[in-house]
């Protein structure tokens, strides 16, 4: 079977759409998020979706399928906040390991089966680590610009045991993504970097995916794309791209500037456009791909697909759309001065 | 099209630090290191991490691109420091752009400091001192959190002093870490160990050029890692000399900048230019550092010879007059530089003799003096006080050759007369026009942006304060200006920018328009004056960036560059305005009033007053105000930013604020013994009640109730903090408690006959000295009323004893907020406490239309005894807010929201 890398070389790969928008789709209530395991757990659990993949695999393996089916080379595991910090919410700390070790498991076997029907196209499953919802770089008091709601070490531990689900499930890749804080970033490839060293095994590769949150061009952190490219590229990831807050037409003056300074591969998964008065988004899979057309073909492009909106109506979209052009070439580095 | 990359050194904060070549040298700022900074170290053990911050900008505003960071103190917590400081820094945008220099023996504290920056950081340092197993262990955590890292050349034998250990340490380290640990070399960063040279043991001559060679066989070996040094060291032989070691320092990294070294810790503030260090002196640092010369320490003791002389003349206090025995033109340009103006007539008439025409004499060498005066500003080598003194050496020489230029021109004009010929005088010097607009009185900045301005060559009209958008725009048009300079300093001075803005456009007008004053900002001038007008707005912070921005606009060829640049600045600022605004949550007002202060009302009595309704006060002495004097506002008025008297002693600017405080002083005595100003002051008392929300009703002398409205927090606070409003501090009325509201006003009068003379004197410098220190008497009065009020007036706190510098930081009970200030935002309250306090006539203060108070040299405000009370800002407020306020006030909305619009959450 042909490695991620080769199969950069050779063509833009594609990643999967919104898993949250399809979830949707399924107007699945408390009961259903509860299942038959978690029938008595002491609070509300709906809107968890990462439980989904112990309680209703089904429903998330059927998902990745629709994706693979869309023609996505790389599906992400249903774990933005399979961490125990982030599932503090839902008072599930201790499930969190699970939800990786599950949710890895279900999107392997949905790659497996379209990867056996097609050899010539191996499918790629990236173990999805979210941002957290405390941030290491910013104080949540406002009087108090000091304080930090969670210490690195903290979120570096709870990195490192969703890591070790994701590795256990079988995942190719590790996709730290939806970066706003980069320092909680760090803790991410700290964790990665201190898990394959203490456990002796091979690195997989990793991929980052940071978030402009608006038109400042800067992350929520403050820094500059270049400024945050910078900060991360010490991990020396397969791909360094952007998704989520933008839409495609937002985005791509960011995607440009990073292809011209990202020295791996860059990748880039935009919302459906920016969403309406009712938090919906309405940017149409053609209206996507015509955007992402023109990415392709000024060679921006090594990694593409869609976050928050876009369904495999899209991927579809724009697989087809960038299927005609060649990929980004990684940039020379040189060696002098 | 494939992209290429070099292999540079690429650090970050907010922002990308990428060391190229051509980068040259990188100052990584010094003053944060408390092993290096006493001040600093002082902030920090003392817990005064906001001062401590403001070392650091400064550090980032005088041109460091790397901040050191150092918390190595025996009596520090220093992983808790570092921490503290660090998560600080990150919330402070203008210091956390540049990347951060992690500083520290204990690799705890490295690393603990890692843990809290986002950027690609530097750690200083590492070294194999403790073994190469250490060495290793240390360099991977480094590399972990993606640092680069500074090796100290140092191995378990101790740290390389020649050039061969020093190597060598380096070439081995180099090894280990790209063979073993996997860096990149350029992340590797040496420190080969700059040591102290003339100590007088001859072992240490070579020092320097043990660095230097070391530093030069280093980058050749390994051209890609990188060598930076702590500066300072090598002359601490000279430690209490300054002039020396400035010029030391300078000589020495000439020469390691061309060996390679690419970074160092110093004090960018105090590097003197290779070039400008007098001969002698170079030549004897030269000397010492390369060893030149040096046997039997002969080199190093003509250096010591040298700076004891250089000491013993410092203390001297007879005049050096051997520039007096220089050519004409240095002379003028020695006067203008050092602000001396002794011989300026004499010295000017001699020019005008000696050169063809009077003109020719400006032309040449004065503004070839002022040129030099405009370098060393824009360089950081001269601060304004002395700029402003300059200014005034040369006003008085063109004096002199005015009545010879005027007549020449009159010759000229009679002989085209006879001749049937017109008359074409030369463009001469681009005009700026400045004033500070309708309705604000207030031009101490104004005018020393006029006098710097002035300086470099410009042509100043200055049409002073109060001016109509009708007056500043016709006279634009009339004296076909090149640029328009717009002041202000209260709040309502705004919309007045934002008036002229748009009236330029409606005229069709092409000048640039400047934005300045303390009201003013970025933000503002980009949100709502940069969209009124579209030939170039730039909001310009002080008076040092208004050269480089008039210079930008009136150069064919950089203009258009810098009004995209600024436009395109601008545009993101409001851009960011847009999407951050709704980021904060705010709560319906009348759930923010439901959660206002709670007070325990039934332990509380208030004090009754001596007396109710006003009284005036104007025969207070002058010299009762001065040990009431809040001396640093005076200094940032001069832009020497600093604490009191801290300040006067600053390595940096120490020399330059005692000589303005020596001179402040002095003008101070003259006007104390001369009773050229008069203090008059008005303070009143009256029963008052709240209504339980943002109502105070007072009774009034008459017994007629007058009805106070204030506005109130609306932000969503966090859970137990009230939404406060100044009304809080109030009894309710339903609590059956007569509470007491008191009001003042206090001004300063008689200014103006002085500020003439001063300006037919051409003497900015003791004009502006001048209304600089009416400022600060009037705060005096302010704080003396006060003070007076607590303990006689109103008496509440009778047994008070508080240092001076317990005033100036208001630890006294009850508080005195001014209307129009952020406890109680809106101006127009303004109207009502002057009404109570006896008009324009009792308080000798008129209101403009703005709500400014002429003289401007005045403070007023409202008293809250109860002890509970403080300062707070109001911060922004919602629509529902403004029309209940506006309700109250019987004022219509639209105009409740014109003066609110600084505090409006909403569009």
């Amino acid at each position: 079977m042909n490695t991620i890398q080769k199969c950069l070389e050779e063509r833009i790969l594609i990643i999967d759409g919104a898993m949250g928008t399809m979830i949707q789709r399924y107007k699945l209530e408390e009961k259903d998020y509860r299942g038959e395991r978690f029938k008595d757990w002491h609070c509300d659990v709906q809107g968890n979706n990462d439980l989904l993949s112990i309680t209703q695999p089904a429903i998330i393996e059927s998902i990745h399928k629709e994706y693979l089916e869309a023609g996505a080379d790389i599906i992400e595991t249903n774990t933005f906040s399979s961490t125990v910090i982030a599932q503090a919410d839902y008072d599930m700390q201790k499930i969190a390991f699970e939800m990786n070790l599950a949710s890895a498991r279900v999107a392997r076997k949905a790659a497996d089966e379209y990867t056996a029907k097609d050899p010539s196209k191996p499918r790629f499953v990236a173990g999805a680590i979210g941002p957290l919802n405390k941030t290491l770089s910013l104080s949540p008091d406002v009087n108090n610009p000091g304080f930090r709601a969670v210490t690195f070490d903290e979120v570096a531990d709870a990195y490192t045991e969703q890591i070790k689900g994701l590795v256990e499930g079988g995942v190719d890749l590790l996709l730290i993504e939806t970066i706003f804080d980069t320092l909680n970033a760090k803790g991410a490839i700290y964790a990665v970097k201190k898990y394959f060293r203490e456990t002796k095994q091979q690195e997989l590769p990793i991929m980052i995916s940071g978030t402009i949150t608006d038109a400042s061009g800067r992350t929520l952190s403050g820094q500059t794309l270049e400024a945050f490219y910078i900060s991360l590229s010490h991990a020396k990831p397969l791909s360094i791209g952007l998704n989520c807050a933008l839409g495609a037409s937002e985005m791509r003056p960011h995607i440009e500037e990073l292809s011209q300074i990202a020295s791996c591969y860059t990748s880039a998964y935009p919302n459906a456009g920016l969403p309406n008065a009712f938090g919906e988004y309405d940017e149409q899979p053609h209206e996507t791909a015509h955007i992402i057309e023109e990415w392709a073909r000024e060679g921006f492009l090594n990694i593409v697909g869609g976050c928050c909106g876009t369904t495999p109506d899209h991927i579809r979209h724009i697989a087809d759309e960038v299927k005609k052009y060649q990929p980004r070439q990684l940039p020379v580095l040189e060696e002098i001065l | 099209m494939t992209i290429t990359l070099k292999p540079y050194l690429r650090l970050s904060g907010l922002e990308p630090l990428v060391v190229r070549p051509e980068t040259n040298f990188i100052n990584v700022g010094e003053r944060t290191n408390v092993t290096g900074s006493k001040k600093f170290a002082r902030l920090v053990r003392e817990g005064k991490y906001e001062e401590a911050l403001s070392v650091a900008r400064q550090q980032v505003e005088s041109g460091a691109q790397i901040l050191d960071v150092n918390m190595d103190d025996a009596l520090l917590e220093g992983v808790e420091a570092m921490k503290t400081f660090l998560n600080l820094v990150q919330s402070e945008p203008d210091i956390a752009k540049i990347p951060i220099m992690i500083d520290s023996s204990k690799f705890e504290i490295i690393e603990a400091g890692l843990k809290c920056v986002q950027g690609r950081c530097i750690v200083n340092s590492i070294s194999m001192k403790e073994g190469v197993e250490k060495f290793i262990e240390q360099a991977y955590i480094c590399k972990s959190y993606g640092a680069a890292v500074i090796v100290m050349a140092f191995d378990e034998v101790g740290q390389a002093d020649t050039k061969e250990r020093k190597v060598e340490i380096c070439k081995r380290a180099y090894k280990i870490l790209t063979e073993d640990v996997g860096y990149d070399p350029q992340d590797i960063i040496f420190d080969p160990n700059i040591f102290a040279v003339a100590t007088g043991i001859e072992e240490h001559n070579n020092y320097a050029v043990d660095f230097i060679e070391g530093t030069r066989e280093i980058k050749r070996l390994m051209p890609l890692a990188k060598v930076s040094g702590g500066v300072s060291n090598v002359s601490f032989s000279f430690r209490g000399n300054d002039h020396v070691r400035e010029a030391i320092h300078s000589v020495f990294l000439y020469h390691a900048i061309r060996a390679g070294m690419d970074m160092g810790i110093v004090n960018a503030g105090q590097l003197v230019v290779y070039d400008e260090i007098e001969p002698t002196l170079r030549q004897l640092c030269e000397d010492v550092l390369l060893n030149h010369n040096n046997d039997n320490n002969e080199s190093t003791e003509k250096l010591i010879n040298f700076a004891e002389t250089v000491k013993a003349k410092g203390k001297e206090t007879v005049k050096d007059e051997a520039w007096r025995n220089s050519s004409v033109e240095e002379r003028l340009k020695h006067s203008l530089v050092n602000g001396i103006t002794d011989y300026i007539d004499a010295d000017t008439e001699e020019a005008r003799i000696k050169y063809p025409k009077p003109l020719d004499v400006i032309e040449g060498p004065l503004m070839n003096g002022m040129n030099v005066v405009g370098d060393l500003f824009g360089a950081g080598k001269m601060f304004l006080p002395q700029v402003v003194k300059s200014a005034r050496v040369m006003k008085k020489s063109v004096a002199v050759l005015t009545p010879f230029i005027e007549a020449e021109k009159e010759e000229r004009r009679q002989a085209h007369l006879t001749a049937g010929t017109t008359n074409e005088e030369g463009a001469g010097a681009a005009k700026i026009l400045l004033a500070t607009v309708k309705g604000d009185v207030h031009d101490i900045g104004k005018n020393i942006v006029g006098v710097v301005l002035g300086c470099n060559g410009y042509d100043i009209i200055d049409l002073g304060v109060m001016v109509s958008a009708d007056k500043i725009l016709e006279t634009a048009a009339r004296e076909n200006v090149d640029i328009i300079g717009l002041s202000g300093l209260i709040t309502p001075s705004l919309d007045e920018m934002v008036h002229v803005a748009r009236e330029m456009k409606r005229r069709g007008m092409r000048q640039p328009l400047l934005i300045g004053g303390a009201t003013t900002s970025r933000m503002h001038t980009a949100v709502k004056i940069a969209p009124q007008y579209d030939d170039g707005v730039v909001h310009v912070l002080d008076a040092s960036r208004s050269v480089t921005v008039a210079g930008s606009l009136l150069s064919k060829e950089q203009k258009t560059d810098f009004l995209d640049a600024t436009r395109k600045e601008y545009n993101k600022l409001k851009e960011d305005f847009a999407n951050k605004r709704s980021a904060k949550a705010y709560l319906p007002f009348p759930e923010a009033q439901k959660n206002k202060t709670t007070l325990s009302w039934s332990a509380y009595k208030p004090v009754k007053p001596e007396f109710t309704g006003s009284k005036v006060f104007d025969s207070i002495e002058l010299s009762e105000l001065v040990d009431f004097i809040d001396w640093q506002p005076f200094f940032i008025s001069w832009e020497l930013h600093g604490k009191f008297p801290e300040i006067l002693s600053d390595e940096k600017v120490g020399r330059e604020a005692t000589q303005l405080f020596n001179d402040a002083r002095k003008l101070l005595q003259q006007i104390v013994d001369e009773k050229w100003l008069i203090p008059r002051a008005v303070v009143g008392f009256w029963p008052a009640i709240s209504d339980n929300n943002d109502t105070v009703t007072l009774i009034d002398h008459k017994g007629v109730p007058v009805k106070l409205e204030f506005l109130r927090q609306q932000i969503k606070k966090a859970p137990g903090q009230p939404n406060v409003s100044l009304a809080d501090f109030i009894a309710p009325a339903e609590t059956g408690i007569q509470d007491y509201i008191g009001a003042f006003s206090v001004t300063i009068q008689g200014i103006e006959p002085h500020i003439k003379r001063f300006e037919a004197a051409f003497d900015d410098y003791s004009k502006i000295t001048l209304q600089a220190l009416a400022d600060r008497f009037a705060e005096a009065l302010a704080e003396y009323m006060h003070f007076k009020t607590r303990k006689e007036l109103w008496g509440y706190a009778t047994s008070e004893h508080l240092t001076n510098e317990q005033l100036i930081k208001e630890e006294y009970s009850g508080i005195r907020p001014a209307p129009g200030y952020p406890a109680c935002p809106d101006h127009t309250e303004k109207y009502k406490l002057f009404e109570l306090l006896g008009g324009e006539v009792a308080t000798g203060i008129h209101l403009t239309e703005s709500l400014a108070m002429y003289p401007a040299s005045s403070v007023c405000g409202w008293y809250f005894a109860n002890p509970e009370s403080k300062y707070f800002g109001v911060g922004k407020i919602e629509k529902d807010q403004v029309e209940n306020y506006a309700a109250r006030k019987n004022m219509p909305v639209e105009e409740a929201e014109r003066w609110l619009r600084p505090i409006l959450e909403y569009e």
